[in-house]
Order: structure tokens, then sequence, then C-alpha cells
């Protein structure tokens, strides 16, 4: 399955969006509310000081990071393997998987845990798992409601099963997994709660996500609000984390200014509940821990984008702060997009690992409002990043022949002034036949599909330019 | 004062009332006014489309026209707005950087311009209704400016200013983005109608062309009994 979500055109999965009223409604109060929260715990938390201070040390990480990202890529896989983990770099998808699959047949093993990540459903690992018999159990409770509904997938980046409501929740349970309480949240939760503690008893092996690597010290830290990520890492013998090659950060200092923004840009949490730093320890005789630790760095063509306008797309921390204000994400959920990456975030990132033949849509659904750029802790300019994809999806000739043709006129139109004066002159006349009261409810050629839902403003019946001529005749 | 007015392609076609009213309140604080013949638009159609051979020869256009302006003047926080993206059109070409830069450095949405270079806050402006002001994106978010319009608006005598509920959120314009995602857009402009419907206002303002055009449209096409003015024209109100 991997990253892309649904096999319908684009416009189809915002029609089956809009459809679901439920969906749409719980997308706005989940935006109002989290923003609140976000506002709260940064421009309105003294604490913490001058938020933008803050954007401005993590942008300058994150930058810093990326421009060296050689270094510290191999100064985190020596100081992980020198404690005996092990370090796989994977160009592609498929050898992650690959890698991943053979650890599993190596230990034979059966279950595996997996602690919320992103990457690892870029990558499509738990089907790839199964492939070798091996099942991956999500223990993330959103993770493990989508899991428990076949074949549904994260709508949204921190909150995954936003798309689903309580009923919903406890009807897949009770079809899926046996349960048969009521839509109490705290009732379900306890029901997936002790659903979960056999599964964690029984794992061959953990997997986790990578939210930070720390290449001081080769740790993988990971931050979670229900401590899944804990039970992960200290119960199985074999640990698996998968991570974006980006996501690392060179010291510890920088790690903390990187929780900071994550937590509070996500949730409007000043700290998360579970901070859990992980470091290979084998032969140190540590009583919790793995025995048997593996980090695999992904590339998955995010190289593609380093060196060019899109490398600070890769300072991304996945914090969804840009989907959380998002009036397009707020209209049509995170499934539209059909990409696990959803919102501005996801339209920048989605073309550049899968290419503009599946993802070239995705930047054009976007009214370039900057909301995304105003919210982002590591100051991406995503909004100009969505207006470079689309120059790209031009330049490469993606788009539309009528609209290649109607922008070509508008070159000529918009540098040729006698044109132009022609046109101000005639367009009232031109107009005459559709205005009706003033305005025109249905206009012809490319004004159709405006005055579809709007009414057309008439062309105004006075020349400004000859107003103003005489008007300043009179000023002498 | 000698400024130079970019009256935007949306104003020389459809708003030439506010076009009026913003010349007429301008020429009250002393300006000298003149209208640059070569200007035609700003060339952000191609440009948010990704056509950036096309938005650049709009671009020279304009920068031709304003290039000997001292200050440029514009009733539309979005196409002041684009503007300022001159520079970055020109990256490969130093001349034309150069001028974008020029002209982008002396270029003013109209109420920045009256509160920020003018320092005037009070225009005797006399307005009765109750009202509601619509922040565009483009103006807060690209030009940074929040503050003028509401301290301009907050001195016009008669006028109930009242605040508008997730005034942050865009309301569904994005030139293209109006046609090309229509029924996102639709859903957009839609939320933002009931905002201003549950504001109890008769008038939404509103200092950009772009979005005047999209919310009167829907306001118009539901037989809502809400005004759309531009901001100049209550600026300009004396009754």
């Amino acid at each position: 399955m991997a990253m892309k979500i649904g096999e319908k055109p684009f416009f189809d999965r915002v029609d089956d969006a809009l459809d679901d009223t439920f969906m749409h409604q719980s997308m706005a109060n989940a935006q109002d509310g989290l923003r609140g929260k976000k506002i709260a715990a940064t421009e309105g938390d003294e604490a913490i000081g001058d938020w933008e201070d803050w954007r401005s040390a993590g942008e300058e990480i994150r930058r810093h990071t990326l421009e060296n990202l050689d270094y510290y890529l191999e100064q985190l896989s020596e100081n992980f393997a020198k404690r005996g983990g092990h370090v796989f770099f994977a160009e592609t998808a498929e050898e992650a998987n690959a890698y991943i699959q053979q650890v599993a047949k190596e230990k034979n093993a059966k279950n595996a845990t997996k602690s919320k990540s992103m990457v690892t459903e870029e990558i499509g690992l738990n089907e790839a798992l199964a492939d070798v018999g091996c099942q991956v159990h999500e223990t993330d409770l959103a993770e493990y409601i989508l899991q428990a509904e076949e074949g549904d997938r994260p709508s949204h980046i921190v909150v995954p099963s936003l798309h689903k409501n309580k009923s919903q929740i406890r009807d897949t349970l009770k079809e899926k997994a046996g349960y048969s309480g009521t839509d109490q949240p705290e009732e379900l939760t306890a029901f997936a709660r002790s659903q979960l503690r056999d599964v964690f008893m029984n794992a061959d092996i953990g997997i986790t996500g990578c939210n930070f690597g720390v290449a001081e010290t080769g740790t993988v830290s990971l931050v979670t609000n229900e401590g899944n990520a804990n039970m992960v890492t200290s119960y199985p013998e074999t640990q698996i984390s998968v991570m974006g090659m980006e996501r690392l950060v060179p010291t510890w200092e920088d790690l903390d200014v990187m929780v900071n923004l994550l937590s509070r840009s996500a949730v409007g949490q000043k700290i998360t509940t579970y901070v859990t730093n992980v470091t290979p320890e084998v032969g140190l005789q540590s009583v919790d821990g793995p025995k048997d630790f593996h980090l695999v760095i992904v590339d998955g063509g995010r190289s593609k984008a380093l060196g060019t306008e899109f490398q600070s797309a890769l300072h991304c921390i996945r914090c969804a702060a840009c989907v959380n204000v998002c009036p397009v994400y707020r209209h049509i959920g995170g499934h539209a997009y059909g990409s696990i990456y959803q919102g501005p975030i996801g339209a920048v990132l989605s073309p550049i690992l899968g290419g503009y033949e599946e993802y070239g849509e995705l930047p054009y659904a976007s009214s370039l409002c900057a909301a995304c750029t105003e919210a982002c802790p590591v100051k991406i300019p995503l909004h100009e990043q969505l207006i470079r994809h689309r120059q790209i999806y031009v330049e490469e000739g993606y788009a539309d022949k009528s609209e290649q043709a109607a922008m070509t006129a508008f070159g000529i139109g918009a540098s040729t002034p006698s044109l132009f004066k022609i046109a101000t002159k005639g367009a009232p006349t031109f107009a005459k036949p559709f205005v009706h009261e003033g305005s025109i409810s249905n206009g012809p050629g490319p004004m159709k599909l405006w005055t579809k839902i709007r009414e057309f403003p008439a062309p105004g019946k006075e020349n400004f330019r000859k107003w103003f001529k005489e008007h300043k005749k009179g000023d002498s | 004062m000698k400024i130079s007015l970019f009256v935007t392609c949306l104003g020389e076609l459809f708003y030439q009332e506010a076009a009026k009213d913003m010349v007429e309140v301008l020429e009250r604080l002393g300006c000298n006014i003149d209208f640059p013949r070569g200007q035609i638009c700003c060339g952000q159609p191609a440009y948010n489309s990704g056509y950036r051979k096309d938005a650049q020869k709009a671009a020279k256009q304009m920068i031709s026209a304003f290039e000997s302006s001292e200050y440029i003047v514009t009733p539309s926080g979005s196409c002041a707005g684009m503007f300022k993206e001159y520079p970055g059109l020109f990256q490969d070409d130093s001349t034309w950087h150069e001028k974008a830069q020029k002209v982008a450095d002396k270029t003013y949405e109209f109420t920045q311009f009256i509160v920020n270079v003018l320092d005037v806050e009070d225009l005797g402006a006399v307005y009765h209704a109750k009202a509601t002001y619509h922040t565009s994106c483009h103006m807060m978010r690209l030009l940074k400016e929040t503050e003028s319009p509401f301290k301009l608006l907050n001195n016009v005598e008669g006028l109930e200013l009242l605040p508008l509920e997730n005034s942050y959120d865009c309301c569904g314009f994005g030139g293209t983005f109006a046609v090309k995602m229509l029924p996102i857009s639709e859903q957009m402009v839609d939320e933002k109608v009931r905002h201003v419907e549950e504001t109890g206002a008769d008038v939404l303002i509103t200092a950009d062309g772009g979005c005047l055009m999209n919310i009167k449209g829907r306001i118009d096409r539901e037989g809502k009994p809400i005004a759309v003015k531009h901001i100049a024209q209550i600026l300009n109100s004396r009754s």
C-alpha cells in the first residue's frame, strides 16, 4: 500500500470527503481546537519566551543539519554501530523492506509490535512483513483502531484516526476484535489496552519510527503520548527503528529545541508525555532494552530534494502545524490527498517522493493563503514551494493544454497596453448579453466554472483611465 | 507627496468606484497622483498557476511602467504582495532583479500607505452601518499588514465594527484556485459567508479586489442581504 492512499482520481476523493459530513465537521472542530491550544502553548506561553526566536533556532538547526547531512548521518551511524547496533542505508522502500524481512526471517519472528511511524507507513512495511509470516501489531491507539478496520489509513500526520467518530470505532472493534462495550472513550481505550497487553508480551520484534536520531550519541528519540514506544522498545530482544534520512539532529541540546517545537506545534502541549530515547547497549548488560538493534535509514526519494529549492521541505519535523491551519485540509480531510502525507507539507513532499505523475495535482490543492508557512515551526516556505512545484509541473508539460494557451494569451495581454486598452473599452459591450441586474450569472467560456456557484461582476461602464484623465484636467 | 496609482486589473475592469474613492481620499491627504498608463496586471494569475515566463512578461510591463515612480499605492493587498515577489521572479537576471527590487521597495497597499507613510489614522469619514472586516491572506501574511485597516476603520464615525469568527481563514479565492478547485473553494467561501452572517453585519469590508469578487459573488448568488464594499468606499464616505 505504501505512501499512496486510494485509487480514485483526486476530484472523486474530494467529493467523497465532502459527502462525509461527519468527517468534514470533525476536521473543522479539530483544527479550531488544535489551533487554540497551539497558540496558548506558543505565542501565549510566557515560560517559553519569544516563540519567533524558537522558530528561528529550529530553522537554523534543521538547515545546518541538512546542509551537513552526510557528516551527521555518518556520525549517527558510527556511534550507533560503536555500541553494537546495526545500521542499514536503504535507497528505496524495497531495499528497506528486504533488509527488515531478512532480520525477521533470521529471528523466525511471527509477531512484531510497532509504535506509530510515518516512514514505515510510507514504505509499506506491515505488508512486507506479512509476506514473510510476521504480523505487525500497531500499538498507538489510533493506529490500532485503523488496523482493526482493514484497509483504513491515517488521515492526519499526528492524529491518524481523526476521520472516525466514537461510534464508528465501537462498531469496528465489535466487528473485528470482539468488543462488546459502549462508545465511551474510556471503555474503548481500556479494551484496546487489554488487547495490546498480550500483544506486547508476545512480540518477537519491536519496530519504531524515529522522531529524531541524535548524531552525537547514536540515539533514537521517540515522542509519544501513550508510552507505547517504551513497551515496544523494552520487551522484545530485537528492535528495528526506521528513519527518514533527514530525521536527525546533531546534539542533545538541539533535540531539546526540536522536542519543544514539535510538541507545542503539534497538539499544543508544553512537553509530550513520553520522550523515549534508545541507544544500542549490546554487551553492556542492560536489563531492559533490545539485545539486537537495527537502524534502517531510508532515502526513498528524499535525496532528490537535496541541493534544490525543496531542500527545506526536508526540515519538516512532522508536527502537522501546517495541516492544522490549512483551509483546504479543513474541508477535504486527509484521505483526499491520496498520500499518507497530507495538508500543505503533504502537497510539497508527496510529489518529491512519489513524482508528479502520481501527486502533481496536490500542489494545486491550495489557495496559497500562506497560513501553512506562517504556522511552520521550522519556517519551511511551504506556499512558495507549492508555487515552485506548479512551475515544474507546467515546465515539464503536465499542465492542461487549454490552460497553457490561456496563460500564453494572458502573458501577451498583460504586456501589451494597446490590447488591454481595447479589452477594457470593449468589456462592457462584450459582456452586455450576459449581464442581468448588474452581474453575470451564467458566464461564457472560462467564466463558466466561476458562475456555477457565484455571480461574476459586470464590467464597470465608466472607463477609469478616461475618468482619471478628465479628473486631472480639472485639477489644473 | 507624489504617488503613482496602481489601480489593478480588477480595479480597472470592475471596481472603478473603489478606485475613484481611493484617488479622492489620497488627494484630500495632499497626494499628487499620477496614473502610469503602461500598467496592466501584476501577473499573479500566471505566477500562482506556475507560468513563470508569462508572469515575467506581466512583471516586466509593470516594472517599466512604475520604475520612475516615487511611491506606488494600490487598493489591493494581494497585488501589492505580488510586486514584492518580483525580485524572486528575476533571480537569474541581475538587471531586472535590481529594477524589480526598487519597484517592490516602494510599493504600498492603500491603507498601509495612509497609516505608515502619511501617518494619518483619522480620515474624517462617516459611515453608518454595522460592519465586519475580511482580512485578506496576502495582505496579512505576505505584506504582514494587519493593523492599518483597523486603525482607519476605528475612526469612521457611525461604523460599528464587529469581530469575524475565524477571520484568519482564507475565503477560497486564490486566483485560479477558485475555479480549478471549485468544490473546495465553494466550501471555503460558504464557511466565510456563514461567519459573516453570524456577525449580524450589514456590510462586509475588505481591502482586496480578489476576495471581494469571490465573497460578494457568493453572497449575491445566495441572495443574502449583505453589501460587500472595498475599504476605500467606506473611508471616502461622508454620510
